[in-house]
């Protein structure tokens, strides 16, 4: 009956659109999955392969140019003289395009991290979506820089029995957004209870004894970065064909900061928690906006971020799932460590 | 030419107030091994302090500057004690979270407080500059200059020449060891951090006038000081401060003959270059303080 | 085990400095098929810096070493645990965050065959791969003395077993050779005695033993032969009756106060 809870939730899913019909909810409905989809990668990074990992969002504004860039055609001169001029493609090839891009930024990525470690990897990934910022910015024959790309064209989905059908409408978008964000989470979920995903928690925990049993610590890595990145990006070109205007704003920090306090408040290395935490953080400023300035929203947002650290350190999920386990069976610490592994082993 | 040695003139002057930034993030990078996002935050905040000192209660000039890198020293031992200290043992992921979330209360209050409108700081300078042969160089700035090597070389005095600096060297070296000798470790670390967030006040009160002051100024600024730290070496005041000379001096020239636009890219192209070839720092013959 | 057996592990000429600091001034020494082999000495005197040599985490000043016909110098750890040459930790020896059973499975890596697009496709292929290595953590854990533990967090494991579960983690692997660091550091004489039976078992079913000890008593049974290490180079080496009386040996461990042979 494991079955029973992961159909329960598909129906939940499904069937949100049907007495949501607020645009303004669906939109910040849209936006928070969107972002939900990119703090689950970051989760797999993060939270499973233990990589501080603080640029996350260059693959997102990665796949989201790129999405966009192949959608729309461009025509650029490279020094030394060579055009290159590029035909505009269907909104699904830039989807495909996105993953791949960031994905070959996840592998710059992972490759860089067995170099550098600790504090200092921190820093490059930031000073990678710096970087990546800064180019979106002055590269303006290819981005258009701060003037933005836009008119960033919706997919086009052949459906059997409509024909080609454009993604403009809310409701069509969220189901899109919707799939991807099972699909990710199936692959996530498939991933680290697999003998993969226990070489990525174990280089997590303990570097050399993972290698001491013959774990390829850097392959690893890479893995992890890749996919992570790739995930990043599809979230990336959602984004672009939803709000279909993107500028190098993008790539601010403060993104992968929003990503950061989704992942840690619903709780890192955890399946559920960038999901609670997204539905949280995506929501919050709707509730605030009534009577908080931006700047206040965001005084609280770093306050109960210092609160969360101290008080549930594990963040929101591990506490409920500790929580519920002690009410439904008060016995000894033993028992209690059986069952929850024995979860965990499942 | 005359534009080379004018960049120079530029490099030094900027350099003095980044080797500041940097030496301060190396003392706190290096000795308590905390990711310090709010480094850039104090460098804002020093010179939102001589703003408001000195726009809205009519401080003297001078007085000012000091008394924002007082409050820089006192912010900063405030959030080593509430913040850090309660986490003493705990992983670098969530020194660095509560770090972040401090980041971000600090600039969105400043937002809130003196709104996103950059603001001046007036100063009892001439505004007309002083030309030595081809080269023009305003009053500020050599007032800039001169107070940056001074602290520099006060900084340089307490670490090597004094007994908190020298209980600082030893916590950096062995911290175990330090502490068996009979260091207050916890009172090390507020101490480092308080220096740290004051050198880096001092940076940003000395730059506010230079420039304009306003709420996302710190931001680059953090960056630049971990560039500065990687390039010199995790505690190496020799090594922050050439670093933070020789960043000054990449960014002018890159500025100058490259790209305007990507100036203030300069110092993260220096950290990925870098640590991608010497991932202990330029000048790390061995990390050490002094 | 005779003297002609074959030689699997060579160490020739090792030496490793730190800048002034010599950690082993030159390590040279054969380990044969089949045998346990003890490496003791003072502390400092090189034993898990040679270990580190040994399986890769350090790279020689000098020397180099062999295992079986490959060179070792200058592979990754993670590709001489191919090579069958598996080492145990002397402090955290084990996941300590997972599960006994969860640290056997993770010990099991290198057994597994399921690829990354048979895990994301759910393939069936994929569930039997797991099952096979489920029933293969439940045997190793059955070898060791384990089962009872198996879902108990590593980390509440009384640090005895815990020594333990590094081994089973180790045989996970599946080696030809062990490299065990200070395996009975730690256990009370029951679960030395347990450990040393243990070896024994290990050593019957072919794989050699390497190990590095200070119980003086655990070591002299257990090894067929011994070689002692002191200021980073050997000072004797032979059957354990000979080193006992070894006056060099006794030398080099008077005053340490772990004389106790």
């Amino acid at each position: 009956m494991k079955r029973a809870p992961a159909l329960f939730w598909l129906l939940a899913i499904a069937t949100v659109p049907l007495w949501l019909r607020d645009q303004y909810y669906l939109h910040v409905l849209i936006t928070t999955a969107i972002f939900i989809i990119a703090a689950m990668s970051l989760n797999l990074l993060l939270g499973y392969t233990g990589q501080l990992s603080l640029g996350h969002v260059a693959f997102f504004g990665i796949g989201a140019y790129a999405s966009a860039l192949t959608t729309l055609g461009f025509d650029i001169e490279l020094p030394g003289g060579f055009r290159v001029e590029h035909a505009p493609w269907p909104a699904v090839a830039g989807f495909g395009i996105a993953v791949a891009a960031a994905g070959l930024s996840g592998y710059a990525i992972g490759k860089l991290s067995f170099k550098v470690r600790g504090a200092y990897f921190v820093i490059v990934t930031i000073s990678f979506a710096e970087v990546t910022r800064l180019v979106a910015l002055n590269w303006v024959e290819l981005t258009q820089g701060p003037l933005a790309l836009n008119n960033i064209p919706p997919y086009t989905l052949w459906i059997p029995g409509v024909g080609d059908y454009e993604f403009w409408d809310k409701r069509a978008y969220y189901y899109l957004v919707a799939g991807v964000g099972v699909v990710t989470y199936v692959v996530i979920k498939r991933l680290v209870g697999s003998r993969i995903g226990r070489a990525m928690i174990a280089l997590k925990e303990n570097e050399p004894l993972a290698g001491s049993v013959g774990i390829d610590v850097t392959r690893y890595l890479v893995l992890a970065a890749v996919v992570s990145a790739a995930m990043a990006g599809a979230a990336g070109s959602l984004y672009a064909h939803y709000v279909k205007i993107i500028d190098p704003d993008i790539f601010l920090f403060i993104y992968t900061v929003t990503m950061v306090i989704m992942v840690i408040t619903g709780g890192k290395g955890t399946l559920a928690g960038p999901v609670v935490g997204g539905v949280i953080f995506g929501f919050l400023p709707v509730v605030l906006r009534s009577f908080a300035a931006p700047a206040v929203q965001w005084i609280i947002y770093g306050a109960l971020m210092i609160v969360i650290v101290f008080v549930l350190p594990e963040g929101i999920v591990p506490a409920v799932e500790r929580w519920s386990r002690s009410w439904r069976s008060p016995r000894p610490a033993e028992a209690t460590i059986l069952a929850s592994s024995k979860a965990r082993d499942e | 030419m005359d534009e080379l040695l004018q960049h120079l003139v530029n490099a030094l002057i900027l350099g003095s107030t980044y080797a500041l930034l940097g030496i301060g993030l190396t003392l706190i990078f290096g000795i308590m091994r905390v990711v310090n996002f709010t480094h850039g935050e104090l460098y804002a905040l020093g010179a939102y302090a001589v703003f408001l000192l000195e726009a809205s209660l009519g401080v003297n000039f001078f007085l000012a500057l000091a008394i924002a890198v007082i409050v820089g020293c006192a912010v900063g031992a405030a959030i080593e004690l509430v913040l850090l200290r309660p986490l003493q043992g705990a992983d670098i992921d969530t020194t660095m979270l509560v770090m972040i979330g401090a980041w971000i209360v600090m600039q969105n209050a400043e937002l809130l407080y003196w709104g996103g409108a950059s603001k001046a700081i007036m100063t009892p300078f001439p505004e007309q500059p002083l030309q030595i042969g081809p080269i023009f160089v305003s009053w500020l700035r050599i007032f800039v200059l001169v107070v940056g090597l001074a602290l520099i070389g006060a900084t340089y005095l307490l670490i090597n020449r004094s007994k908190l600096g020298k209980a600082m060297r030893a916590t950096f070296q062995d911290r175990d060891t330090a502490a068996l000798m009979g260091v207050n470790i916890k009172g090390i670390y507020t101490a480092t951090f308080a220096i740290g967030s004051g050198l880096a006040a001092a940076a940003g009160a000395l730059l506010g006038p230079v420039f304009l002051v306003t709420p996302t100024m710190g931001d680059l600024a953090s960056l630049k000081a971990f560039a500065i730290v990687i390039l010199g070496g995790l505690g190496n005041i020799t090594g922050a401060t050439l670093g933070g000379f020789i960043l000054a001096f990449v960014e002018e020239i890159g500025a100058g003959y490259v790209s305007s636009g990507y100036r203030d890219g300069m110092g993260f192209l220096i950290i990925i270059v870098v640590l991608l070839l010497r991932p202990t720092g330029l000048f790390a013959r061995a990390e050490r303080i002094g | 085990m005779t003297a002609s057996a074959e030689v699997v592990l060579s160490i020739e000429h090792v030496a490793v400095r730190f800048g002034g600091l010599v950690a082993i001034s030159d390590l040279d020494f054969v380990v044969r098929a089949g045998e346990i082999v003890g490496l003791i000495g003072p502390n400092g005197a090189g034993k898990t810096t040679a270990f580190n040599v040994i399986t890769g985490f350090l790279k020689p000043t000098a020397g180099q070493v062999r295992y079986r016909s490959s060179l070792l110098t200058g592979l990754k750890p993670h590709q001489i645990a191919g090579l069958g040459l598996v080492r145990t930790f002397q402090r955290t020896s084990v996941f300590q965050n997972n599960t006994v059973f969860q640290n056997v499975l993770i010990g099991l890596h290198r057994r597994g065959r399921s690829s990354l697009w048979q895990t994301l496709l759910a393939l069936p292929g994929e569930s039997r791969c797991e099952r096979e290595l489920a029933d293969e953590a439940h045997r190793v854990l059955q070898l060791v003395g384990l089962e009872q533990r198996a879902f108990q967090l590593a980390g509440t494991l009384p640090y005895g077993e815990q020594r333990l579960l590094g081994i089973a983690l180790a045989l996970a692997v599946k080696p030809s050779m062990l490299l065990l660091d200070e395996p009975v550091s730690g256990m009370n004489p029951a679960e030395t005695a347990r450990c040393m039976q243990l070896l024994e078992n290990i050593r019957a079913s072919g794989v050699t033993i390497l190990l590095v000890e200070h119980d003086m008593p655990m070591v002299m049974t257990v090894s067929d032969r011994i070689v002692v290490l002191n200021y980073g180079r050997i000072i004797a080496e032979g059957p354990p009756a000979a080193i006992q009386n070894n006056p060099e040996v006794i030398r080099a461990y008077l005053g340490e106060g772990k004389k106790r042979a």
